[in-house]
């Protein structure tokens, strides 16, 4: 092959992944600006006020339609906040154990086991939510029955861990070993180690894993839908029913005449959404940056 | 080793996946789609194996999602029958008109729609008056409708749900109390109720047939009068239950001869054999006069 065919092969080559990523971007922008479009409309009617300053959502209202955001998205950051505190102190845990006390063979085993539990569909782990987790839930606290925040965030805490413990499984393993020896070597333990060496220079991966699960949490539909009871009024504590926004977009989309206010109320929910996934993202990405600085 | 394992896995969980992908519709011309209300669901699907049955080569596809999602379905072109619980809206014909739709309407059953609670709850006989307090919020505590001291969990439908407005409208004729929970389905609401001492919920005739646990309340239409109930099929069809509606199906203009047979074999005898022994009721000869208007 002559020097000019392969400059042009390596330019060819160079324009297809150019093109890959910009296609990301376009799509990513696309879906931006429909949601933001789609929004506007919608406060023709409805007062940015009410949206977001009340809790009170019923848009097929008997008296008068009503559109408060307010319930949902504290709802969401409920069940969500809820899902991480369960599944971040069990996902790093199970991550540590199993790349530095699990023997080769239990690990060998483990870690795709615990990766196929990212594959069980959210219908099915909805499911297990109102027929397991939401009756020992009830008998546990001496309520009437289990659909609360506390039931939607251990379905959520079991769908994040997958991602949180692969991802910070290897950011443990990623750790150079010139650290752990010369941590040894200093006379710490294998505990002191782990827990003042390892984790933290692994912190970067490890958050990486969180906000992925965070991510994940905060989107997830079908699990809240079933399994949390999809009162519209404000929850005062997590053993009250909640309903988050996914839920609610799920819920009324299907039914909605198109091009009316609720149809576009619909659209603002999911704009919230997008910013809120959003902001995580950027968060996460700073925190990595700020990270790697000081490690360098 | 681990590698190994894991590409093991993928690729029986890939085929498994593969396999339970539904089928593609073969041939979507003469295959009759029926969509819409979740109370109709079971019946029309049993409607549609048995004339399967006698007409091979017939295909009838029947799906749920509630009997708005039915009939925006309608209005959208996507099926040829919608399931109703609910008359069509003003609004519903207005779109539907707009997109040279025009939607008719079909009586295929009558249903009593039962109000249930918990087997063990003492209290076995309500007045609408009193739905509609317990409903809005506005009664508590089962003390105040003469059962025990205890709080009310209120269970109901989405509201993509035609129980959800007949409900509202005939019951109600307000808003829902925002502390109901929501469910996703009738039997999600029986489900709830049998595990829930203080639950009330509302669900069709079809889905409280051989439900143990879950009891139906017998209901007057105000204070002192008769209290009937939709399990005696003579109360339902003397109109002595307050809570008796009939359920349609709505297609569009004049029905297609492929369609107009599936409806002609829900309306013959074998086909309202089959209804009564899906927990409904027949229709009644008045109603089968309004029928006589599409030419079945």
């Amino acid at each position: 092959m002559t020097a000019a065919a392969a400059r042009r092969k390596e330019r060819a080559i160079h324009g297809l992944f150019f093109l890959n990523g910009a296609v990301v971007v376009a799509v990513l922008l696309g879906i931006f600006v429909l949601l933001v479009t789609t929004s506007i409309p919608a406060f023709r009617e409805i007062s940015l006020l009410e949206f977001l300053g009340s809790a009170n959502w019923n848009p097929t209202s008997f008296v008068k339609s009503s559109y408060g955001l307010l319930a949902m998205l504290v709802s969401t950051f409920m069940v969500t906040l809820g899902a991480l505190a369960i599944a971040v102190p069990l996902g790093v845990g199970t991550a540590a154990y199993l790349s530095e006390v699990a023997s080769r063979r239990v690990r060998e085993i483990a870690k795709p086991v615990v990766e196929i539990l990212a594959g069980i569909p959210s219908v099915v782990i909805g499911f297990l939510g109102i027929v397991l987790v939401g009756p020992a839930i009830a008998r546990l606290f001496h309520l009437p029955n289990g659909l609360n925040a506390v039931n939607g965030s251990i379905l959520l805490a079991i769908m994040a861990l997958p991602t949180i413990v692969s991802l910070t499984e290897d950011a443990l393993r990623s750790v150079p070993r010139s650290y752990e020896e010369a941590s040894l070597a200093l006379g710490a333990t294998r505990w002191q180690t782990l827990i003042r060496v390892k984790i933290p220079a692994a912190s970067s991966g490890t958050t990486a894993a969180c906000m992925l699960g965070m991510g994940r949490a905060i989107g997830e539909t079908m699990t809240v839908l079933m399994a949390t009871g999809c009162a519209p009024a404000m929850p005062t504590s997590f053993l009250d029913s909640v309903r988050t926004m996914t839920a609610t977009i799920a819920i009324e989309l299907g039914e909605v005449p198109y091009n009316t206010t609720h149809y576009y109320a619909l659209f603002t929910v999911g704009l919230v959404l997008f910013i809120i996934t959003f902001i995580v993202n950027m968060v996460s990405d700073i925190v990595l940056r700020k990270y790697q600085k000081v490690t360098r | 080793m681990a590698r190994w394992f894991r590409i093991a896995l993928m690729t029986v969980m890939c085929l498994v996946g593969i396999c339970c992908q539904p089928a593609e519709d073969v041939s979507a011309r003469s295959m009759v789609q029926v969509k819409g209300s979740d109370t109709l669901i079971n019946l029309v699907q049993k409607l549609a194996e048995v004339y399967m049955q006698k007409q091979p080569g017939k295909v009838v596809a029947v799906t749920g999602g509630g009997s708005g999602t039915g009939i925006a379905a309608l209005i959208n072109g996507k099926c040829d029958i919608a399931n109703s619980s609910r008359l069509i809206k003003d609004k519903e014909i207005a779109q539907a008109r707009e997109r040279k739709v025009d939607p008719k309407r079909v009586i295929i059953a009558i249903d009593g729609l039962c109000v249930v609670t918990n087997a063990k709850n003492p209290v076995v006989k309500l007045t609408m008056d009193e739905l509609g307090k317990m409903f809005r919020g506005e009664i508590k505590n089962w003390k105040d409708v003469g059962g025990e001291n205890r709080p009310i969990t209120l269970y109901g439908r989405q509201s993509n749900s035609g129980t959800y407005d007949f409900f509202m409208e005939v019951v109600l004729k307000g808003d829902y109390s925002p502390k109901m929970n929501q469910m996703n389905g009738n039997a999600q609401i029986v489900e709830a109720i049998k595990q829930d001492l203080s639950g009330i919920g509302y669900v069709g005739l079809g889905y409280v047939r051989d439900s143990k646990g879950a009891n139906v309340v017998k209901v007057a239409a105000k204070a002192g009068g008769y209290y009937g109930s939709p399990m005696n099929q003579e109360d339902v069809s003397a109109g002595k239950y307050p809570l008796t509606r009939p359920l349609q199906q709505y297609v569009n203009g004049m029905p297609k001869p492929l369609v107009k047979d599936f409806l002609a074999f829900e309306l013959s005898k074998e086909g309202q054999e089959i209804v009564k022994q899906q927990g409904f009721i027949a229709i009644q000869p008045e109603y089968a006069k309004l029928n006589k208007n599409l030419g079945l």
